[in-house]
């Protein structure tokens, strides 16, 4: 929906801003196709197409009004960003989200634990996934059997 | 029966040894976390939704209360302590209580701010206590459309009247809404936006984007941003205790605070910052030394820490007796209102007056729980400043996904959760704030179902919103949330309500 570009000079075309602005109309258009083509709904003249068709035109009034405060270069200046950390962080969630339900709840977030440590500048590796490994098994514990949560469990929590 | 009754049966209930016990729990989590820089209120409760789905409702609302209430406190002793707010509402408290504390009075800071904080919050529930029955009553004559009319000036307040842009504003809120319409339709049933994915069945849940949306977004652009942000945190030299011309100089500030917050909170205005603001000023001009304000001034600290807590017990005021929350808090406490089958609103008082009156005598109760917790131990919550910032941000981030997978062990749900984790980096990245998000997301259903049920009453007829005083008159005044300050800002006032930003909590 929106792309990294470095802030641009006051007064000039904010390019960020202008594709946040394309990317609200898309929605709004999303919206309105998928309200339009849904199947069903109820004869009343208010139906569950209205709220719909209305929050879909306010995104579309939205979009335009940003593409011109985009144009103004409006918006307010932004810091620049370190992609890097942002590229570990969102590592360690994939990872977590795909080895959920493969190595069980403790493996998954210690590497979830590690890879946000290291988007910190925290590591070596093989010293936070071990430490992530053991502190997401006790809190497993506490939770899965303690507090009855439905963690997934893998190799390591079938070991108790 | 009149409201001291009516305590006097909520005392009853929270005086019972689990109750003391939930309220205990949530008072030491909220002061711990509200003390943690960067994770306020809002995002504690949603952290432990999830993991209260199994105890009874009464312990895990007093519960959430109380992490409220504690996060208010907590987030001072940061504020004071290392210059970096733990929560939006203490920013004014920054400006003199450091000040203070690097003149070596951190600790007579610390104190007017808690002792403050509990003139406050006893005050102001009893107000809450006081005005509950007098709204139910009156929100009893409410029909749908006074409803919708309501929740269209929630909507308005809570996104375009305060903060530095109404573009931005109701951007964030429409993307809430847009959010808010994914799943089966609350009337028809008939699915949504559902793109054919059984799992958008049940809509997003609330949880989960504000997981998201404060925890992960938090993290990622804390992460992303080049400055380390590492402030120096001040040792607490000396006694805790005030003398006796510290107390002279904070008693009228803490009442004055008081008054301004609690009104302010009560009113759909949202966010407590607001009357922080607002009584810094009036205690700037008021005081008899306003040469010492900027210097260390504890009339700044006493007064905003006040107002502070007040307007969050005052936020439970349209919460509780109309179920409207005015802020991100308050509506994810909506939503854990919500995941017990309880509704609030005058009917709840009606229904179930063991739990809603149990849980404003348990707010008195972690009141004075929250004085001793944060007076003579806050040696030890200052310690929770020293966690280093990647143990830190990677514990919150295990603590968020945590609740989700219990709440639901999916694939899928891990998925929304990092979507809306990216979704609130590039809000906070551009500029847009958080909690118009959240509120839209909870209250667009809401407002929606009102509004098709008072036309449906009314045949199609849509005068049928205009149709009562108080209707135009809230319809009036929503308009006027988003008129009035789209002026301001045109003749070049717009700093003013930049400074009254409502934003995280």
């Amino acid at each position: 929906m929106t792309q990294e570009t470095p802030s641009s000079e006051a007064r000039r075309p904010d390019r960020a801003a202008l594709a946040i602005a394309a990317g609200i109309a898309v929605v709004a258009a999303i919206i309105a196709y998928s309200t339009a083509t849904a199947v069903g709904g109820s004869a009343t003249r208010i139906g569950p197409a209205v709220f719909p068709y209305t929050i879909a035109g306010g995104l579309f009034i939205l979009a335009i009004w940003t593409a011109f405060e985009a144009m103004r270069g409006d918006f307010p200046k932004r810091e620049e960003q370190q992609i890097q950390p942002v590229v570990w962080i969102v590592g360690g969630l994939i990872a977590q989200m795909v080895l959920l339900h493969i190595t069980g709840f403790a493996i998954a977030t210690g590497l979830l634990f590690a890879a946000t440590a290291r988007g910190f500048g925290k590591g070596p590796l093989w010293m936070t996934i071990p430490v992530g490994i053991v502190l997401s098994f006790v809190i497993w514990v506490i939770f899965a059997k303690g507090l009855q949560l439905s963690l997934p469990a893998g190799p390591l929590e079938r070991l108790i | 029966m009149d409201s001291f009754t009516l305590l006097a049966h909520g005392f009853a209930v929270a005086f019972q040894p689990f109750n003391l016990l939930y309220a205990l729990i949530g008072v030491t989590l909220g002061t711990a976390v509200g003390v943690l820089p960067g994770i306020g209120p809002a995002l504690t409760v949603a952290l432990l939704l999830p993991v209260t789905y199994k105890l009874d409702p009464a312990g895990s609302l007093i519960m959430f209360a109380g992490i409220y209430y504690g996060g208010m406190y907590g987030g001072s002793t940061t504020s004071i302590l290392l210059n970096t707010p733990g929560e939006s509402a203490s920013i004014v408290t920054a400006l003199e209580g450091n000040k203070m504390a690097r003149a070596g009075r951190g600790g007579p800071a610390l104190a007017t701010a808690a002792i403050g904080s509990f003139v406050a919050g006893l005050i102001a529930t009893m107000a809450l206590a006081l005005i509950a029955p007098t709204i139910v009553k009156f929100a009893l004559s409410f029909g749908e459309a006074e409803y919708f009319a309501l929740m269209m000036l929630a909507f308005m307040t809570v996104s375009a009247a305060f903060g530095d842009s109404t573009l931005r504003g109701l951007t964030a809120l429409f993307i809430g809404l847009a959010l808010g319409l994914i799943g089966a339709d609350g009337l028809s049933g008939q699915v949504r936006l559902g793109f054919g994915i059984p799992d958008l069945t049940d809509g997003v849940e609330i949880t989960t984007l504000a997981v998201a949306l404060f925890a992960i977004g938090e993290t990622l652009s804390v992460a992303a941003s080049k400055s380390t942000g590492e402030g120096k945190i001040e040792p607490v030299k000396g006694s805790v205790w005030m003398n006796r011309e510290d107390w002279s100089r904070s008693w009228k500030p803490w009442l004055r605070g008081t008054f301004i917050g609690f009104p302010i909170g009560a009113m759909p205005a949202g966010g407590a910052e607001i009357g922080t603001f607002l009584s810094y000023s009036v205690e700037k001009q008021l005081s008899k030394k306003p040469e010492e304000f900027g210097h260390g001034a504890i009339e700044g600290v006493a007064g905003p820490e006040a107002a502070n807590n007040a307007s969050a017990a005052g936020t439970l005021v349209p919460l509780l007796t109309l179920g409207l929350p005015t802020s991100a808090t308050a509506a994810i406490m909506l939503a854990g209102f919500q995941q017990f089958g309880l509704q609030p609103g005058p009917l709840l008082f009606a229904t179930n007056p063991q739990l809603v009156w149990g849980l404003i005598a348990s707010l008195l109760v972690a009141n004075f729980m929250l004085l001793v917790l944060n007076l003579p131990l806050v040696g030890l919550w200052v310690r929770l400043l020293s966690i280093p910032r990647h143990w830190l941000y990677a514990g919150i981030l295990v603590f968020a996904t945590l609740g989700t997978i219990g709440a639901n062990p999916s694939t899928f749900e891990l998925g929304m959760l990092l979507l809306f984790g990216l979704l609130g980096y590039f809000l906070r990245l551009f500029g847009y704030p958080i909690a118009p998000v959240v509120v839209g997301l909870i209250l667009g259903p809401m407002a929606e179902i009102h509004f098709r049920r008072a036309l449906q009453i009314s045949q199609g007829d849509f005068t049928v919103f205009v149709g009562s005083p108080i209707s135009v008159i809230l319809l009036l005044l929503a308009v006027c949330a988003v008129v009035v300050p789209l002026i301001l800002r045109a003749r070049g006032k717009g700093k003013v309500l930049a400074a009254l930003a409502a934003n995280e909590d």
